[in-house]
């Protein structure tokens, strides 16, 4: 599970059938120290965040466990939005 | 699983609502020498542990849905474990460390 700020939107008319009224986010993964980390990815929106919004993510199946609609094809799920990020000796 | 220590928490009021009254850490994982390793993540915690605390991490869906007993559970890493000691004799020839051995 990581950090990650969402940049924006997919849209996609022809996609899988599990996929229907599912919300699909840009990501850039963020380091804890919120310093960005590779490359963006897209992920499902549990929690209604919006561009801009610094977000914790679950990777792997477990991202399909986030949304009510049994077995949805994903391996990342924006499942919180942060407000703050607390640790010890760092900013 | 994974040794780490608790480096700070995670504040977040609208969230999947499993997430709701559990608390969400900050780990960096270690070597046997007790030094980053890797880069940090998130883990929920199920033991009552601290920031600065030396920890066993769970990463795998199915052991968080026995533990937090929840088939639907948006959650993979999980605090399993506050330890006491660690007591690793690295082989000779091994060189000390995650550093030195090329895993960090």
């Amino acid at each position: 599970m990581y950090l990650g700020k969402v940049v924006g939107t997919v849209v996609a008319s022809q996609k899988a059938e599990g996929l229907e009224g599912v919300r699909l986010m840009v990501v850039q993964p963020l380091n804890t120290d919120l310093t960005p980390r590779g490359n963006v990815l897209v992920a499902v929106d549990a929690v209604q965040a919006g561009p801009g919004d610094v977000v914790h993510l679950v990777s792997s199946r477990e991202a399909a466990l986030a949304l009510p609609v049994w077995f949805v094809p994903v391996d990342a799920a924006i499942v919180g939005i942060v407000d703050s990020v607390d640790v010890e000796g760092r900013p | 699983m994974t040794l780490c220590r608790v480096l700070g928490t995670v504040v977040s009021t609208v969230k999947h609502p499993t997430y709701k009254g559990l608390k969400l850490y900050v780990v960096q994982p270690v070597d046997e020498q007790d030094r980053p390793a890797e880069p940090s993540f998130l883990a929920v915690d199920t033991v009552q542990a601290g920031p600065g605390d030396l920890v066993l991490v769970n990463s795998e869906g199915n052991g968080a849905r026995q533990i937090l007993k929840e088939k639907m559970l948006p959650i993979r890493s999980l605090v399993v474990g506050i330890v006491d000691a660690v007591d690793a004799r690295i082989p000779a020839g091994l060189p000390e460390g995650a550093v030195a051995r090329g895993d960090a």
